[in-house]
């Protein structure tokens, strides 16, 4: 089982732990064993340990250490948000994101619409 | 500079006639008919009967004021709360307004799941984000005299009677309240009812399952 997703210039990784905690950024440069340097739309470019952060399969088309705008256009040509949108990965965590945000009421409304789900499978 | 007025500890300068003339008592006693003015003596108080054994100052009166309850910013009038505690527990009532005594004033309504116009403590009540309008209910007669228990008048009992229970008469609720609960509910009936799925979310009650983490649930 060989490896797919490796550390590089331009590989988009996710942030799993530490202030930035789900944030998606680029590996911009490789500081040492440890360290990559990181960069994302929002964010100032800093370095981060390789264990806080999550590869996936997206790779961009970078040089080393490039310009901010720079960085913007290639991931506007990439279009990364919408890649990672569409994974399933992507996806998880955006239904996380969603359930966890649910009042008391929007907890009610998914009880309700989950019997009506099964009722109308067992009924059918 | 003016001789001085004594010339060694104890020895004056001027004699006793001397310093009688310059102060002019002469003046003030042929003012007062040739004797002194004498001031009144304060009346003597009357003996206390009872000295204290110790000395204690007594304590002044708190001048302190309670401030008014802090209403918590996410309860406004129409939130859905959750009771926490008590007969009602884990029913989402609908919260009307704040008395002057701090309390909640809220209401089921008494329709939908059977909670009356009733006073709850806000330490037992979850806000939820959800709002009802209540602009068109009117909530001004309801304050914390409505809510206060009727005096009961204690008859004298026989010897033979104190020993029996009470005889306690049936609690009904007077007729006006019954009213005041059915025109408060009227209008709110009609609020509710205009959201999908509101009226049987307040007639079920909040319970939690498994999985549930309260501190990581937003209401």
């Amino acid at each position: 089982m060989p490896f797919k997703r490796f550390v590089e210039i331009g590989r988009v990784a996710l942030v799993n732990y530490g202030k930035d905690y789900g944030r998606l950024v680029v590996i911009v440069d490789v500081v040492d064993q440890n360290r990559a340097l990181v960069d994302a739309p929002d964010m100032v470019r800093c370095q981060i340990n390789f264990k806080r952060l999550s590869l996936t399969d997206i790779k961009i088309d970078i040089k080393r250490v490039p310009k901010k705008t720079t960085l913007l256009k290639a991931m506007e040509e990439a279009d990364v948000k919408n890649k990672w949108e569409n994974s399933s990965w992507g996806k998880k965590l955006i239904v996380q994101k969603r359930r966890a945000s649910l009042n008391d009421f929007d907890r009610f409304k998914v009880m309700l619409a989950k019997i009506k789900v099964i009722l109308s499978s067992i009924l059918d | 500079m003016a001789p001085p007025s004594k010339l060694s500890l104890g020895i004056k300068r001027a004699s006793r006639s001397h310093t009688y003339h310059r102060r002019g008592l002469w003046a003030i006693k042929a003012k007062h008919g040739g004797a002194f003015p004498k001031a009144e003596k304060p009346a003597a108080a009357a003996e206390p009967k009872f000295y204290p054994a110790d000395d204690v100052k007594p304590r002044a009166p708190s001048t302190r004021k309670a401030n008014p309850t802090k209403l918590r910013s996410s309860i406004t009038p129409g939130t859905v709360l959750i009771l926490l505690a008590g007969r009602f527990m884990g029913k989402r009532v609908v919260f009307l307004k704040q008395l002057k005594s701090g309390l909640l004033l809220i209401t089921g309504p008494f329709k939908i799941n059977g909670v009356p116009i009733r006073r709850v403590n806000q330490a037992y009540a979850i806000a939820t984000s959800t709002k009802v309008d209540i602009s068109c209910v009117k909530v001004d007669k309801f304050d914390d005299k409505y809510f206060a228990r009727d005096k009961k008048t204690k008859a004298k009992k026989t010897e033979g009677e104190l020993f029996e229970t009470d005889k306690e008469g049936t609690k009904n609720l007077p007729d006006f309240k019954k009213d005041d609960q059915k025109s408060l509910d009227a209008e709110l009936i009609k609020a509710i009812e205009a959201v999908p799925d509101l009226k049987t979310y307040l007639g079920a009650r909040f319970s939690l399952r498994d999985g549930d983490k309260p501190h990581e649930m937003t209401f």
